[in-house]
């Protein structure tokens, strides 16, 4: 991995002192995902710290209009990162969610509008954290082959992640980048969205399906799970083999770690 | 007021997904709209810095909505007209038909105007027996196959030409039944002789306003047509309905916003026309109505202002939201169930009819935000959506067993011990049912994502979470180190 300049915050004294912020789906799905993001950040010279007691951002919550559960599952997290320089997450959305809304759910809490504000402003998606704090300009991965990347929207649009995750994955060995005619479109999960209103999510994720076949590229790539999971499944009931995986596993070289998301194709699932 | 048929949503939907000629209609949304508006705000590079002035100009009428409004009312009558306040649409459509049996009137043209769908005017007049005639193409179209707009600013986008030819050989009667009607232009043209007549017929002009300027006592069309001028021009009286938020103070701040209008809109620098009507004609003007009223509608906008969805008055129509929506692009118009679709409508529609009436429309939407990100007015539409299912989830109008799940989840989540047992359970559950393929293509309770996609199982062999992996890492390291 190699750094341009490194960020004036971390040229002091010690190692920037970072919380990884797993996420749910990255628990339980693709435990891969978190051990690249600690992979990732410890090479380009962090300290990683795992706070044992995390659970969700409670996201799922806040969309579905009930603030008070959504507050019952964030309110722990503003403690147990408060000693962290950084609070890193694999996914645009549950940094989107701490980074954005945190400051929005709390409003109507003044007294805890210090905290939020701090954990908002050391939140950060994991690969622009690298790029962007970090000053990484380059990995030490190899990964062969044609790859295409989505553009999950809430890393796009709340956090302005674009060129990121493609700086670095063109610095990956033996990786192309192949873009999608509408890498910004969003892939229909949308959370509780998905499951809520299934038509419209299958028209949408079915459109963004024969937008990635038409690239050419034997992988698919992005940085939520979310998404990942919405993709993958659906190239998987449409008998694809292209393989599915989140871009931090390409970064860290773990690609060889586990098997691409919803498994090796051309096996009917069970 | 028109009929909502926004609770049957999914039904809707399950329709219009399979509607074919309508899927290749929606199809044209991204050459036909989404090129063009960014082939144009490209091109200007102060478009951001004119959205920042056009919000500013509305956030300042909106907080002095009564003045503005007083200062309106006092140029129109200084110049001539009439205004009418009128608070809800039963008020409005009472109010332009004592307009009409004052003048004796048999029959009224329309310009395109989106209130007068909103309060149902075409159907109430038709009942008291005037003819009604749209002038605008598009509305003209979807009159004439008894169907609502589909779209804010091109209300037959559903529509295919092989369709308009059929409404045309229907309607247009007296005319060569071997007549072409396969090009655009035919329809054209033949639309054209046929509204000409009613031109020089109409008794009363109605045409919407998109903007009303306070310090004159002006109202403010924009059109790609020129059928708004002639509609407000040849009539004997023009009467101009508007509701309260499209005021603004002054002319100056009426052509800032056209500047983000119409590029919003049509990727069109300014629309083909944009008209300015000020009052009845003068002694010594060549034409104009005789007389000049406006309708000013409240229909549920003084209740949004002081609240989270006040941003929603800065709307100014441009569709782009729409244009540019995931869901608008997959169901088309119709399947919202009221006159405003896509995300305008999805957060306006609940405040105008109710949330009870149109819960699902804030609920139908995946927050992608691409919205937010082109609607010049900078409202912030995904915000405004969870609004209103706070809102409904408050009044208990969610689903009890998405109230259920959601507390269910937040009780476990806010456990962490009990949650890491319970994920780490259930991820190896479905890790084992997927039997080592990676996925699954059946789960209980899993109906609504399987129904579409195979279910990606988790990790590996033998689905531990990464805070078990993690855990046990952190031992060994401590077995190592000591
Ligand atoms: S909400 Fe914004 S983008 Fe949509 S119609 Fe109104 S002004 Fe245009």
């Amino acid at each position: 991995m190699t750094s341009s300049t490194p960020n004036a915050d971390i040229s002091g004294a010690g190692k920037p002192r970072v919380g990884l912020f797993v996420t749910c789906l990255v628990d339980m799905f693709r435990p891969t995902v978190g051990f690249s993001a600690v992979k990732l950040l410890e090479e380009a010279g962090c300290e990683v710290d795992v706070p044992m007691d995390q659970t969700c951002c409670g996201q799922p919550a806040f969309n579905s209009g009930d603030k008070a559960s959504a507050k019952k599952v964030a309110r722990p997290l503003i403690d147990m990162f408060a000693d962290y320089d950084y609070v890193v997450a694999p996914s645009g959305s549950c940094a989107g969610m701490i980074k954005k809304h945190f400051p929005e759910l709390f409003a109507d809490e003044p007294a805890m509008l210090d905290q939020v504000n701090a954990l908002s402003a050391k939140t950060h998606e994991l690969v622009s954290f690298l790029t962007d704090v970090m000053k990484i300009d380059a990995v030490a991965a190899s990964f062969e082959g044609k790859v295409t990347y989505h553009d999950s929207c809430s890393g796009l649009r709340e956090l302005g992640v674009k060129q990121q995750p493609r700086k670095l994955l063109n610095s990956v060995q033996g990786l192309e980048i192949s873009e999608l005619s509408e890498p910004e479109s969003c892939c229909g999960f949308g959370g509780t969205f998905c499951v809520k209103y299934p038509e419209i999510s299958g028209k949408m994720v079915g459109e963004k399906t024969d937008d990635i076949k038409s690239t050419g590229a034997k992988t698919l790539l992005a940085g939520d799970m979310g998404c990942l999971m919405n993709m993958a499944g659906k190239l998987a009931r449409e008998g694809s083999d292209i393989e599915v995986r989140h871009v931090a596993e390409v970064l860290a070289d773990m690609t060889m770690e586990a098997a691409p998301i919803a498994g090796k194709k051309g096996e009917q699932a069970s | 007021m028109n009929v909502s048929t926004s609770p049957k949503f999914k039904e809707n939907v399950h329709g219009a997904l399979r509607d074919e000629s309508l899927q290749r209609a929606l199809g044209r949304l991204k050459t036909g709209f989404r090129d063009k508006r960014l082939a144009a705000i490209n091109n200007l590079p102060e478009f951001e810095a004119l959205r920042d002035q056009a919000c500013d100009i509305k956030n300042h009428t909106l907080e002095n909505l009564d003045h503005y409004l007083l200062k309106f009312e006092e140029n129109v009558k200084a110049n001539g007209g009439h205004v009418h306040w009128c608070a809800d649409a039963a008020e409005a459509r009472e109010t332009v038909l004592r307009i009409c049996r004052d003048k004796d009137a048999k029959s009224v043209l329309k310009g395109k105007s989106m209130i007068s769908e909103e309060i149902g005017l075409n159907d109430f007049l038709e009942k008291e027996d005037l003819k009604v005639v749209e002038t605008d193409l598009g509305e003209y179209i979807i009159q004439l196959r008894h169907e609502p707009p589909s779209h804010i600013i091109a209300p037959a986008i559903h529509v295919h030409k092989e369709q308009v030819a059929d409404s045309f050989r229907e309607t247009h009667k007296g005319r060569d039944p071997n007549r072409s009607l396969a090009e655009p232009r035919e329809l054209l043209d033949e639309a054209r002789e046929v509204m000409r007549e009613h031109f020089f017929a109409a008794d009363i002009g109605i045409t919407g306003a998109n903007f009303l300027i306070a310090e004159t006592g002006t109202s403010v069309i924009v059109t790609n047509e020129g059928n708004g001028d002639l509609t407000q021009t040849l009539s004997r009286v023009h009467i101009a309905i508007a509701s309260l938020e499209k005021v603004v103070p002054t002319l100056e701040d009426a052509s800032s916003i056209l500047r983000v209008l119409a590029r919003s809109a049509t990727g069109q620098e300014m629309s083909s026309y944009t008209t300015f009507s000020t009052g009845p004609r003068r002694e010594d003007d060549l034409d104009g109505p005789q007389e000049y009223h406006v309708i000013l509608l409240d229909n549920g906008r003084s209740n949004m202002l002081g609240t989270e969805f006040q941003d929603m008055l800065r709307c100014i129509r441009c569709a782009a939201c729409m244009n540019h929506c995931p869901v608008y692009g997959a169901v088309g118009g119709h399947a919202y169930g009221w006159v405003y679709p896509g995300p305008m409508g999805s957060v306006l529609t609940p405040s105008l009819i109710g949330v009870d009436e149109a819960g699902h429309l804030p609920n139908a939407s995946t927050f992608c935000g691409k919205c937010e990100e082109v609607c010049p007015m900078r409202i912030p539409l995904p915000k405004m959506m969870r609004h209103w299912r706070e809102r409904e989830f408050e009044k208990h109008l969610s689903p009890a067993s998405m109230r259920f799940g959601i507390k269910a989840w937040a009780f476990l989540a806010s456990r962490p011990r009990l949650y890491r047992t319970a994920t780490g359970l259930a991820a190896k559950v479905m890790n084992k049912m997927a039997g080592g393929r990676g996925r699954l293509a059946k789960l209980p309770l899993a109906g609504g994502w399987t129904q579409i996609r195979d279910l990606p199982a988790p990790q590996g062999q033998n689905g531990k979470t990464f805070k078990e992996l993690w855990a046990e890492k952190q031992a060994q390291k401590a077995r190592g180190s000591k």
